[in-house]
Order: structure tokens, then sequence, then C-alpha cells
């Protein structure tokens, strides 16, 4: 019996997360593509997208890396377009929390924002799910998923080294940023840290590839958290 | 790019471990602790903070490009901005901004 209500919230994970492969697909393809171009060799490129599994940020350290970044200013800025896992892990906490302790660490590596998404908005919606069915719906949208993502990134990598040197493959990277943020400005609080992140980072331009875009994200974050709470003052 | 391969792969390895860290946070903590608010509200701006900031300096000044920025890089760029923004989904402000850039281009090659 409970076996069998596992199995259905598997599957219900897996039909859940079927729209969200359109856009896994060719984010997977292009950072393959891009990362060869940019002269990492196959087994960096799968090994990026095995082990890191976070587009935006793998994204993020190529970039740094074509700019011949510092190492320390490669992973921190990556690492920050990260951050907001924490969010969403303290977000699944209340849900996943008492699951056993190897099976936490498995969703914490697959904790990322298709299956945050889908998995904290079916366990509000259902909150007297039992907690396996939780585990097991979890598994069934990240481990749809996640195989795709590395699947993909190795026919991207292979499409790459097929792709004539004299097409400007880079500026596929800042085309991939500007589609995944502008969504994202969905009030005037974002607006303004997306402002202030633009502007400080051309103005800190000169300083040490890395560490101006760390200032300016700081400040954008807190020009977004002020806007944010001064409007709902005034509310 | 000029990093040697010890550290393309340390880069690989401190990146994994430190996003399986950042996700793992909270579920590991036992019991169900929350974050400060405050915290958690700065988090929620990370992405819209480091990714602008990151992107403006690569369409204004581009590495690769020959001769600079060209009204190519700024029409390819509105198209993916204009396009995600109005559609509120990134794949099509993606395919916008591609077929802006690489059409010309493919034309150019037949």
């Amino acid at each position: 019996m409970t076996r069998s209500l596992e199995k259905s919230a598997f599957w219900t994970g897996v039909v859940d997360v079927l729209p969200f492969i359109v856009m896994v697909v060719p984010f997977a393809t292009l950072f393959g593509v891009v990362a060869i171009e940019a002269g990492l060799s196959l087994a960096q490129t799968l090994s990026f997208s095995i082990m890191v599994i976070a587009g935006a940020s793998q994204f993020a350290a190529l970039q740094l890396m074509l700019d011949n970044a510092a190492i320390v200013f490669i992973l921190a800025a990556a690492l920050a377009v990260n951050l907001r896992m924490a969010m969403y892990s303290a977000a699944l906490a209340p849900h996943l929390g008492r699951a056993p302790l190897l099976q936490r660490a498995v969703i914490g590596y697959l904790n990322f924002d298709q299956s945050y998404v889908l998995a904290v908005a079916k366990y509000e919606d259902q909150p007297d799910m039992p907690l396996p069915s939780r585990v097991a719906y979890f598994l069934g949208v990240s481990l749809t998923i996640a195989p795709l993502w590395c699947l993909f990134t190795y026919i991207g990598a292979e499409i790459g080294a097929w792709i004539p040197a004299d097409l400007e493959v880079s500026f596929v990277l800042p085309l991939a940023f500007l589609s995944t943020v502008a969504p994202m400005l969905k009030s005037p609080a974002h607006i303004a840290a997306a402002g202030v992140s633009i502007i400080l980072a051309l103005a800190l331009a000169g300083l040490p590839s890395g560490s101006g875009l760390l200032i300016a994200a700081l400040c954008a974050m807190v020009t977004g958290v002020v806007v944010e709470t001064l409007l709902e003052r005034r509310a | 790019m000029n990093y040697s391969q010890f550290e393309i792969w340390v880069i690989i390895a401190l990146m994994a471990i430190g996003t399986f860290a950042i996700r793992f946070s909270f579920l590991g903590l036992i019991g169900s602790k929350r974050m400060p608010p405050l915290i958690e509200r700065m988090l929620r701006f990370t992405p819209v903070a480091v990714l602008p900031g990151m992107v403006a300096p690569l369409v204004l000044w581009p590495t690769d490009a020959a001769d600079g920025v060209t009204l190519l890089h700024l029409a390819a760029a509105s198209a993916a901005v204009g396009t995600a923004y109005m559609t509120r989904k990134v794949i099509w402000g993606m395919l916008a901004g591609l077929s802006v850039f690489f059409v010309p281009v493919l034309f150019d090659l037949l």
C-alpha cells in the first residue's frame, strides 16, 4: 500500500516537471557548446554539470574564467548566484527535515529551482502528504531534470566542437543571463536592485576582474530590501 | 582563458562543494530552524543583484567582438530582455536574442 503510494507520488513529480524540460534542454546544450568553445575539456564540461548542477552559476563561472578573473572572485561570484538556494533549503526543511540524513543529503544535492518550486507548491497544497511520499515526489521531479541536464551538456559539448570558430558564440552568455533575469523583475524593488547592480558594475569595471561585481551585487541586494521596505511602509 | 588544468579542476571541485553546502544548509540542521527574516529578504534579491551587473559590461564592450559593440549586439540584447520580460518566459527571450544575433550570420554563411 505505502509502496504504491510512494510510486504514484514519484510519477506525479515526473509529470509535473515535464513542462520545465523545454527550458532545461536548450540551456544544458548551450552550456556544453559555450564551455567547449571557452576551452574546457569534455571531462571538465561534464563534471561541471554533474557536480554543480546549477545553470546560472555555471555560466557565471565560465564568463569570469573567460575574463581571467582570480579564482577567489570566480568562486565568490558564482556561489553568490547560488545563495538563493539557501532560501530553498530553509523553505524545504519544515517539510523534509525529518527524513533520514542520507535522504536529506540527496535532496540537498538535487535542490535546484525547479525541484524547489514544484515541491514547496505541492507540500503546501497537500499538507497531510506522508513524509516518504514527499521525498518520492521530490525525487520524481529532480531525477527527471538532473540526468537531462547532464545528457544535453554532453550533446552541446559534441556540437560545440563542430561550430565554426568565427561565430561569436560567447555572446550567447549575456543573452542567457538577460533572458533569465528579465522575468524576475517583478517589482520596483527588483528593478531598483538590477539598476544599482548595472551602474555600479560598470563604474567599478576598472577593479580586478570579479571584485567590482561583488561590491555592486551587495549594494544591489541592500537597495532591493530598502526599496521593498519603503514601499511596504507606504502601502 | 589562462588557467592550468589543475586550476580548472580546483574551480569545479570548490564550486561543487560550495553549492552543495548552500543547498544542504538548512536541510542539514536538526529540526526546522528559520533563517533571520532580513537575511531571507536579501537572499531573494541575489539573482537580480548579481546577473545584471555581470551582463552590463558584456553587452557594452564584448570581449570577442572584432569591431567592438555593434548594433547587432545591442539589438540582440534588447530582443532577449524585451521578449523575456513581456512573456515572463526565459526560453522565449533566449530564442528571440539568439535569432536576432545569429540569423544574419547564418545568411552570410549560405
